[in-house]
């Protein structure tokens, strides 16, 4: 095995540059180091001017997203020799304008996320139980999957339609909104219909499929959105069908 | 764009190139499945004009089975052939992703859901061609 490897990093300076340049750093070539362990050995010892986010090195915080090699990546979880020989190419995630480096500007995200209202909601009708909330092991499989995310933003970078349609609510969002829709302790269901079915929610979705592909955590947006567009299509017919009856 | 000073980011922005659809083997095979809706819509023209040819006495039907010899017309229902089966299977692919089926409260595996539109696909051809040979 080659002791080093070679790494194109897309640098931006907004200080300084007019568009993204590429710089070529020499690492280590170790088998047990993923490419954020690269770029940490380059901003400790190589270049400490080099930007990039990153927090819990174990696929959890979901912050150390990136384009490596053109897939979106968590760099975490991204081992340097699976990308031999090399040079490994590391841009930031695709989508998103860039701060600097690798570093993308998320607050799109952050402003759409509200509307989904990801949080669980309450039964206004009648006074919170005094005791804990019980669900089965059935009722909790049916959303867990979709709580597994990390917001990592993958997804996003993946999404052609994302990129295309800057309204588009997103894959993690709609599979977050149906993670809470799908708890048996929600009643928030009916408020999320009108942000979700709206045009730039579920139905902007072409259903390419590459954002469960991405998902690091199996989360499977897709399917979340094309389940959700079933059960838009079912409330709008009922409301068409039943128009004096519960919307 | 903001001048950059420190307190306004000077972002960069990226447009999406008109070729993104290059750019991955999945998002072409997305494209293609999309384009392929326009041939699913020729087959149903053409078997809608058939129909009406078989309705319209045997002189029709025997034009309509001339015109439908000729080289542009077959070249055109061949690649039609291969897109309607494109979109077909790539459709069957994915419908378990979108449909959740329960069968005294266990999902029903992908494979089996998979399963059921391919082998009802079949069932649906092997009538049709009973009906028509």
């Amino acid at each position: 095995m080659p002791d080093t490897i070679a790494v194109d990093v897309t640098r931006y300076r907004p200080d300084r540059d007019d568009r993204p340049t590429t710089q070529r750093y020499e690492i280590p070539l170790r088998k047990e180091w993923t490419v954020l362990d690269g770029l940490n050995y380059v901003k400790d010892r190589v270049d400490g001017t080099l930007s990039y986010r990153w927090s819990c090195r174990m696929g959890i915080c979901g912050s150390c997203g990136m384009t490596i090699d053109g897939d979106p990546k968590l760099a975490c979880e991204t081992f340097l020799t699976d990308h031999r020989p090399g040079p490994v190419r590391v841009e930031p995630l695709h989508n998103f304008p860039v701060i600097r480096d690798l570093v993308v500007e998320l607050t799109d995200f952050m402003a759409k996320l509200p509307r989904a209202k990801p949080w669980l909601v309450t039964d206004s009708d009648k006074p919170p139980p005094d005791a804990e909330y019980r669900q089965t092991p059935a009722e909790m499989d049916e959303y867990k999957q979709y709580s597994m995310c990390i917001n990592c933003m993958l997804c996003y970078a993946a999404c052609p339609v994302y990129g295309l349609e800057r309204d588009f609510l997103g894959p993690a969002l709609i599979a977050l909104a149906q993670r809470y829709n799908l708890d048996s302790r929600d009643h928030g269901a009916d408020e999320r219909l009108e942000v979700v079915s709206a045009p730039e929610g579920v139905w902007d979705c072409t259903f390419v499929g590459e954002c469960s592909r991405a998902c690091p955590k199996g989360v499977d947006p897709a399917g979340a959105i094309q389940r959700y567009k079933v059960t838009a299509a079912k409330e709008t017919l009922r409301s068409l069908l039943l128009p004096w009856g519960r919307r | 764009m903001t001048e950059y000073t420190g307190l306004y980011q000077r972002l960069y922005r990226t447009r999406v190139p008109i070729l993104w659809w290059l750019r991955r083997r999945s998002y072409l095979a997305f494209v293609v499945r999309e384009l392929s809706s326009v041939f699913v819509a020729w087959a149903v023209v053409f078997l809608l004009l058939l129909a009406h040819a078989v309705a319209s006495g045997p002189r029709q039907y025997q034009s309509f089975l001339a015109w439908s010899a000729a080289p542009w017309v077959l070249t055109v229902n061949a690649v039609a052939l291969a897109l309607v089966v494109y979109h077909a299977v790539t459709w069957f692919n994915v419908a378990p992703q979108a449909l959740v089926l329960r069968v005294r409260g266990r999902r029903v595996p992908a494979r089996v859901v998979a399963g059921l539109h391919y082998g009802l696909w079949a069932l649906v051809s092997a009538v049709v061609a009973w009906i028509v040979i």
